[in-house]
């Protein structure tokens, strides 16, 4: 029994090539080409026609109307509870970018030309003529420029492109004054990565009032987001710290004050008198990667870092009790002035925040 | 003088009379609560507490709360020395106010958090058990209106009390409740709750007594005014149109991923599939022009 020659959907043979398998089974070729109605109804085609035109007006259309809400519409109105400049531009835009892609997919689908093709595969390397050559020119190059017979040249060379790289790296320098020469000479209240703003006899003042705070202020189980008198009343001029200044002392110098019961607390080796009426301090800054950490569960005395879930228990010298925090967070220890408000005993005795690289 | 003594015989007379006490007992009750009507201030001080309140509050407690706060609110120790119920004495009526009025106590049961629901117990209830928990100890009484209103002030004088209190909020807030007051998960399967929509009472009152896990924001922490100032922040927020859209209910970039993936990728994964599917086509032959 013959089979019928293998063509394509088109009646062009295919590929000589392929082996000779028609004694399984015949290649059915393609279906039969059916037309979209757009390609033998010219109404149909006038109406896609029309359709398409319609899509891209209703695009200008927009785009018109994102020009004139754009002046029109001030940044304060509002439209169902939403900002109504926002929800006008959006939309409109959105119409004018969408009305063209509908317009050119529809334009694809119904007008443009309906072929089917068969595009059969071949391999992708080169011929094996075109790889020879190449491979012989690479060689002959190699050759010619001696760079196999001249090692002095060779090594010569490669330790210069290699030393290039320190045009790169060198600059990095400017990046910043390294630890060691701002702690030197410290170009603001408690710039360098060891100290902080906080010294001796520094009043422990509440966060945004910056009012100072009496022992006797404070209940059990009170959180007090604090930070260093210093940010309110520079330690230089009395002015309150602004700009850089502000932030590298607000940055090292935050700190969180609770109180429990006195009993609760373990007190550390050493810091026995670091607390006044059951009142401790630490720095708010995470050992980890430095949040500003403040979720405190006042019957626990766990204190959370919502950024990667360390735990500190703050009665026991806020020694890490979950995550991924390394070390404790460095505590502050307190007493009262003589006009009765707390103040920090001196600077934190360990640096504050991540670890870093001159650390250990 | 004689008339006098006279009448003071005949009553002296009548002294040792089956009605005698009763009579002397009214006349005692009659001046003395004259006395004090006349001279007790035009308002009376509603958080000074009636006996009979108490007494009805103490009714209520035994029912209610003394399973776990014991009979006299001294608190219950498991014998694993767990708190079942924390003790009662120096809370104040303002946390009893906040615990009840919020229908978090009586507990349904003990667990990781005390959610809010429907109250068990009318107002008059609750006041009568605020005032019997308040004579256990000296607490925060529950405050007034007037404490966390902001009638009275200009116009200004808002604008810079609703500002202090969105900084105080963002720094001793925003951790647990998230910078909408949204709420937000903490350890062990608790959640810090939503604070929106929340009456200022029992947001005053939340800070003063610090429920549950919360710490405390007592008045010497945040003055009085800072805390009005918090609540009118939070009024505010109420008010606030979203300017960048739909809030997705304020939690931040879970919620905002998550819509852009399933929403957005979706439509565009549906408007692909809708161009490939299918074009209509027909039986009929092209006609050669």
């Amino acid at each position: 029994m013959s089979t019928p020659p293998v063509v394509d959907g088109h009646g062009e043979p295919v590929d000589d090539n392929l082996p000779e398998r028609d004694d399984l089974y015949a290649n059915p070729g393609l279906h039969e080409h059916l037309w979209r109605p757009t390609d033998v109804d010219p109404k149909a085609e006038k109406r896609a026609e029309r359709q398409v035109a319609t899509l891209f007006t209703l695009s200008a259309i927009c785009t018109v109307l994102f020009v004139v809400f754009y002046f029109t519409v001030e940044s304060t109105d509002t439209i169902a509870g939403l900002g109504a400049q926002n929800v006008a531009l959006g939309l409109t835009l959105a119409g004018a970018l969408l009305f063209i892609g509908i317009g050119i997919i529809q334009w694809a689908r119904k007008l443009m030309a309906d072929q089917e093709i068969v595009e059969l595969r071949h391999p992708a390397a080169s011929s094996e003529e075109d790889r020879a050559t190449t491979i012989a020119a690479l060689n002959q190059g190699i050759e010619e420029s001696g760079i196999g017979r001249r090692p002095l040249v060779r090594n010569s060379l490669l330790g210069a492109v290699g030393l290039v790289g320190v045009t790169a790296i060198v600059p990095l320098w400017d990046l910043g004054p390294t630890n060691k020469k701002v702690t030197e000479n410290p170009p603001f209240p408690g710039s360098g990565l060891e100290h902080t703003i906080w010294s001796k006899g520094m009043r422990v003042v509440r966060d945004v009032v910056g009012t100072p705070i009496k022992p006797e202020d404070l209940q059990i189980g009170d959180l007090v987001n604090a930070e260093p008198e210093g940010l309110f009343k520079s330690p230089d001029n009395g002015e309150p710290l602004e700009g850089v200044a502000l932030q590298v002392g607000k940055s090292k110098g935050a700190v969180v004050l609770v109180k429990m019961e006195p009993d609760e607390i373990i007190p550390g080796k050493g810091r026995e008198n670091w607390s006044v009426d059951g009142i401790l301090c630490y720095s708010k800054i995470c050992t980890h990667v430095g949040c500003p950490i403040s979720l405190y569960e006042r019957t626990t005395h766990h204190l959370l870092c919502p950024c990667h879930q360390s735990t500190f228990d703050l009665a026991d010298s806020a020694k890490v009790v979950f995550g991924p925090a390394a070390r404790p967070l460095p505590q502050l220890a307190l007493a009262v002035d003589s006009e009765g408000y707390l103040v920090a005993q001196d600077d934190f005795d360990e640096p504050v925040g991540p670890s870093f690289w001159e650390r250990g | 003088m004689r008339l006098l003594n006279r009448s003071a015989g005949r009553l002296s007379r009548h002294r040792r009379g089956p009605l005698a006490g009763v009579a002397v007992l009214l006349l005692a009750l009659l001046t003395v609560g004259g006395l004090y009507t006349a001279f007790s201030p035009a308002t009376a001080d509603e958080s000074s507490a009636s006996a009979d309140q108490v007494a009805q509050g103490r009714e209520l407690f035994l029912v209610s709360c003394a399973f776990c706060h014991g009979q006299n609110g001294e608190g219950v120790r498991t014998i694993g020395g767990d708190q079942l119920g924390p003790s009662l004495v120096g809370v104040g009526a303002a946390a009893v106010d906040f615990q009840v009025g919020t229908g978090r106590m009586p507990m349904v049961q003990p667990g990781a958090q005390v959610p809010r629901k429907p109250e068990s117990f009318s107002d008059d209830e609750i006041a009568a058990l605020a005032a019997y928990v308040a004579s256990l100890g000296p607490g925060p009484a529950v405050p007034d209106e007037g404490d966390y209103s902001l009638d009275g002030l200009s116009d200004e004088e808002r604008q810079a009390a609703i500002v202090r209190g969105g900084q105080i909020f963002l720094t001793n807030c925003t951790a647990c409740h998230n910078f909408e007051g949204s709420g937000g998960a903490m350890p062990r399967g608790g959640y810090a709750p939503k604070i929106r929509g929340v009456e200022p009472r029992y947001i005053y009152e939340a800070l003063l007594t610090g429920p549950q896990n919360m710490p405390n924001f007592s008045n010497g922490n945040l003055s009085p005014d800072e805390k009005r100032d918090v609540i009118a922040y939070l009024g505010s927020l109420e008010e606030m149109p979203d300017y960048g859209g739909f809030s997705l209910g304020g939690l931040g970039p879970v919620t905002e991923g998550m819509v852009a993936w399933l929403v957005g990728i979706g439509m565009c994964v549906g408007a692909a599939i809708w161009i490939a599917a299918h074009t209509t086509r027909t039986n009929k032959k092209k006609v050669d022009a």
